[in-house]
């Protein structure tokens, strides 16, 4: 199970890593550890796929083009049309949901003309339509995730 | 607002920060300006709003976060920003947003998101939910998530060759109307 350093890197560093030449070591003196303890658990969280990254969450269509995009699928045939749209690098999130359109990604490119072209490309390669539902109004997107880590 | 610098720093920064002593003079380097500038750049974009958060952005699933459920609903136009507001305010839920409806096809225009780690626990939440954001005169799906296939940060930076050839494709070819709705799920013609 997590130690309680990984427990903090996890929940405490979502929404304001340290912008300074050192964070790694900022984060250490808050938490009384070494710097090179702190390096070493990002790395252990990272291999171990806890964290996907530590980064920038951008605000949706403030740069580029984005939108959520279904497919319904048949199963057979799902975890082929999966891939193909895997490979594309403007999809960021895919995944399988219990629903007559059981497959969901968002793709996000630089702009309209891109995001539609890549849409129009995935319906070809993969043989099926798909349905885009673009966002109209963002009520709350707080990306981050309060983590339960006591249980 | 953003100028070609800041753009190519979101573009290497994306797929995340370096576990390094010094991340952001690792950073400048490969885009040949000082550390001090990368740090000011995203310190400025974060303040600007631009960059939402600017930190550890988790697996949810690999941390025991299994039972996910994107829920939809039909609310009526006059009420989304209403409600949306209302589902915003519950602690149970990390996302809701107003989508258009897609005709008879999916006619939800209203998605919010529980993660959670088990099925039933989510599905009390959604049913304390609807009960108290006065949701239950309206359709909806619960959608758990099953496989996740892919997960992580959005690529914004595509070459400019890419780009052009993409425009020039769209201009022959435009779906994002969806227009054939008896179509869905057929292969395309």
């Amino acid at each position: 199970m997590l130690a309680p350093l990984h427990k903090r890197l996890l929940n405490d560093y979502q929404q304001d890593f340290p912008l300074s030449p050192t964070p790694y070591r900022d984060i250490a003196e808050q938490l009384g550890v070494s710097e090179e303890e702190v390096l070493d658990a990002f790395y252990e969280l990272s291999e171990q796929q806890m964290i996907s990254r530590i980064g920038p969450v951008i605000a949706p269509n403030s740069i580029g083009s984005s939108a959520l995009v279904a497919m319904a699928v048949p199963e057979a045939d799902l975890a082929r049309v999966a891939e193909l749209v895997n490979a594309y690098p403007e999809v960021n999130h895919n995944y399988e949901r219990e629903n007559r359109f059981n497959l969901w990604f968002v793709a996000v490119a630089d702009d309209e003309g891109h995001l539609y072209s890549v849409i129009a490309d995935i319906e070809a390669k993969t043989g099926y339509k798909t349905m885009l539902l673009p966002m109209l109004a963002d009520y709350f997107i707080n990306l981050g995730f309060e983590l339960n880590l006591h249980d | 607002m953003i100028d070609a610098i800041d753009y190519q720093l979101i573009a290497a920064v994306q797929a995340g920060l370096p576990i390094a002593a010094r991340p952001y003079e690792v950073i400048g380097e490969k885009l040949a300006i000082a550390e001090q500038e990368v740090i000011e750049r995203l310190a400025r974009l974060k303040s600007q709003g631009l960059i939402k958060r600017w930190g550890v952005v988790v697996k949810h699933r690999a941390l025991g976060y299994q039972a996910n459920a994107m829920i939809v609903m039909n609310v009526p136009d006059e009420r989304v920003g209403e409600i949306g507001a209302l589902i915003s305010l519950q602690p149970c839920v990390n996302l809701c947003y107003q989508r258009p409806r897609q005709g008879e096809v999916w006619p939800y225009s209203l998605y919010c998101m529980i993660h959670g780690k088990s099925r039933e626990v989510v599905l009390e939440q959604w049913a304390e939910l609807r009960h108290a954001c006065q949701l239950t005169d309206y359709a909806y799906e619960v959608l758990f998530s099953r496989r996740c296939f892919k997960q992580r940060g959005a690529i914004y930076a595509r070459n400019t060759a890419v780009r052009e050839k993409s425009r020039a494709e769209h201009r022959q070819h435009s779906p994002v109307e969806f227009q054939n709705q008896s179509g869905f799920g057929l292969p395309a013609v």
